[in-house]
C-alpha cells in the first residue's frame, strides 16, 4: 500500500510532465502558425506560375516533354515525407500504413525525415536515399530533393513518382495522401489556400490574349515544368509540416489533459489518506488517555 | 501611364511597386521595359536586373525565373530576389565557394540544387561588384 508521501512524489513528478507537453504544446502551435503563414507566402508564386504555365499551355498543341513521358510502370518512386521526431499522435503509423500498397520487390524509397527513414530499415524496404532538412525549409532546400528525384525518373531508374505525405484537412484532422508527381499526368492549376491545403485543385484558366514568347512557347514551358514539380513537392512538404505540428499540438493538449485529470485524482487520493492518518492518530491518544485514567 | 512591377519568390513578394524602367536578365540577353510593351512571356537567367524608380536606380540580384510583360505590368518569377544593398559579398562568396566544393565531391545526387545555389550566389557577386565602381 503506497503511503502519503510515495503520492506526494508522483503528483509532483505528474505536475512537471504536465508543464513540459503544456510547454511542447505551445511551441507546436506557434511552430504551426508559421508553417500556415509560410504556405501563404507562396501563394503569389503559385498564382503568377499559373498564368505563365497557362499561357504556354495554350500555345503550345504538342505536349510532348519528358516530364510528361507516360511509360509503363515498371519501377515506382515514393517520396515518403515524415516526422524527425515523435510525440505527434498517430501521425507517422498512419503515414506508414500506406506505404504497405507498394510491391516492395518494384518500389524504392526515398526519405525526408528521421522516422520514415527508421520505419523503412525496419522493415527490410528498398531505401534510396535520405534527405535531411531544417524545420523551415525553403524552396532552395527541398529542390534538392525534387531535383535527384527528377533525375531519377529522366534517366529511366523510375516510372513513376508519387510523394506520401500527410495532408493536412485541419487542426484536428490530418490524412495520408499519396500524390502522383511524375509523369505530369495534367497540368493543373498550382493552388495554395491560408491553411497550406491544396486538395482541391481547378484546371488552368484559358487566357483570353496570346503573348509573344521568347524563345518559343514550347521552350518556356519546357524551362517551366521542372519547376511545377519543384513546387508541388515543396507545397507537398509545406502541407506536412503544418500536420506535423497540428498532429503535435493535439497530441500534447491530450497529454496535459490527462496530466490534470490524474494530479486531480492523486491529490484527491493524498487528502484522503492524510485524513485518514489524522482520524487514526486522534482516536490512538484518545484510547490512550481513557486507558490512563 | 506607369510601369507596375512585381518579383514574387516562393518565400515572399519581394517586389511591387510602380517604376519607370526594368532592365531584364533575359535569356536572349537584356532587355528593357517601358510602358506600353507587348504583352510578352520569356525566361530570365540569374543575373542583375535593374529598376529607374523617381530617377533613382535600384539593382537587384535575381535567379533563374520566368518574366510576363504586359503593356503597364511586368511580373517576375524567380526563386530569388535580393536588393543589392542587401547582399553580404562575404556570404555570398562562402556560399559559392561551398557550393563549387560540393560540385567537385559529390558529383550526381543534389548538383542540380547545386549548381542553382552557384548560379544564384554568382549573380549576387556580380550585381554587387557592378555597384562598387
Amino acid at each position: 500500500m503506497s503511503n502519503v508521501r510515495d503520492i506526494r512524489r508522483r503528483i509532483k513528478s505528474v505536475r512537471s510532465t504536465a508543464k513540459i507537453t503544456k510547454a511542447m504544446q505551445m511551441v507546436a502551435t506557434s511552430k504551426m502558425r508559421r508553417a500556415q503563414q509560410q504556405a501563404l507566402m507562396a501563394r503569389p508564386y503559385a498564382m503568377l506560375a499559373n498564368k505563365i504555365l497557362a499561357h504556354c499551355a495554350a500555345s503550345v498543341d504538342q505536349h510532348t516533354h519528358p516530364l510528361l513521358d507516360q511509360r509503363e510502370v515498371k519501377k515506382t518512386g515514393v517520396l515518403l515525407i515524415s516526422t524527425d521526431r515523435g510525440l505527434c499522435g498517430s501521425l507517422n503509423t498512419n503515414l506508414f500504413r500506406e506505404t504497405l500498397q507498394y510491391d516492395a520487390a518494384n518500389t524504392v524509397f526515398v526519405t525526408v525525415g528521421r522516422k520514415g527513414k527508421a520505419f523503412l530499415a525496419r522493415t527490410g524496404k528498398k531505401l534510396l536515399a535520405d534527405f535531411e532538412l531544417m524545420e523551415n525549409a525553403r524552396l532552395a532546400q527541398t529542390r534538392k530533393v525534387s531535383g535527384f528525384l527528377t533525375d531519377l525518373f529522366l534517366k529511366g531508374e523510375i516510372d513513376r513518382l508519387d510523394v506520401l505525405y500527410s495532408e493536412f484537412i485541419n487542426t484536428s484532422t490530418q490524412r495520408p495522401m499519396v500524390r502522383q508527381i511524375l509523369p505530369i499526368k495534367e497540368l493543373k492549376a498550382l493552388q495554395v489556400d491560408h491553411r497550406g491545403n491544396s486538395s482541391e485543385r481547378p484546371a488552368l484558366e484559358k487566357p483570353l490574349l496570346e503573348p509573344e514568347f521568347e524563345p518559343s512557347a514550347a521552350g518556356v514551358l519546357g524551362a517551366l515544368l521542372p519547376h511545377y514539380v519543384h513546387f508541388e513537392v515543396f507545397q507537398c512538404f509545406m502541407e506536412a509540416k503544418a500536420s506535423e505540428h497540428s498532429s503535435r499540438m493535439v497530441a500534447m493538449k491530450n497529454a496535459t489533459d490527462n496530466a490534470k485529470e490524474l494530479d486531480k485524482h492523486l491529490v484527491l487520493q493524498a487528502n484522503k489518506m492524510r485524513q485518514a492518518s489524522i482520524t487514526n492518530e486522534i482516536l490512538e491518544i484518545a484510547t490512550a488517555q481513557a486507558a490512563m485514567s | 501611364m506607369p510601369l507596375r512591377l512585381e518579383i514574387v519568390t516562393p518565400e515572399a513578394k519581394t517586389f511591387d511597386s510602380d517604376v519607370d524602367l526594368v532592365v531584364l536578365p533575359g535569356v536572349e540577353g537584356e532587355f528593357g521595359v517601358l510602358p506600353g510593351h507587348e504583352h510578352l512571356i520569356t525566361q530570365i537567367l540569374p543575373g542583375e536586373l535593374v529598376v529607374r524608380q523617381n530617377n533613382q536606380e535600384i539593382y537587384l540580384a535575381v535567379g533563374e525565373g520566368f518574366v510576363e510583360v504586359d503593356a503597364d505590368r511586368v511580373s517576375v518569377l524567380t526563386d530569388m530576389a535580393v536588393n543589392a544593398n542587401d547582399i553580404d559579398e562575404k556570404e555570398a562568396e562562402e556560399a559559392r565557394k561551398r557550393a563549387e566544393k560540393a560540385l567537385e565531391e559529390k558529383g550526381g545526387v543534389e548538383d542540380e540544387a547545386y549548381q542553382a545555389m552557384l548560379r544564384n550566389s554568382l549573380a549576387k557577386i556580380k550585381v554587387k561588384q557592378h555597384r562598387h565602381r
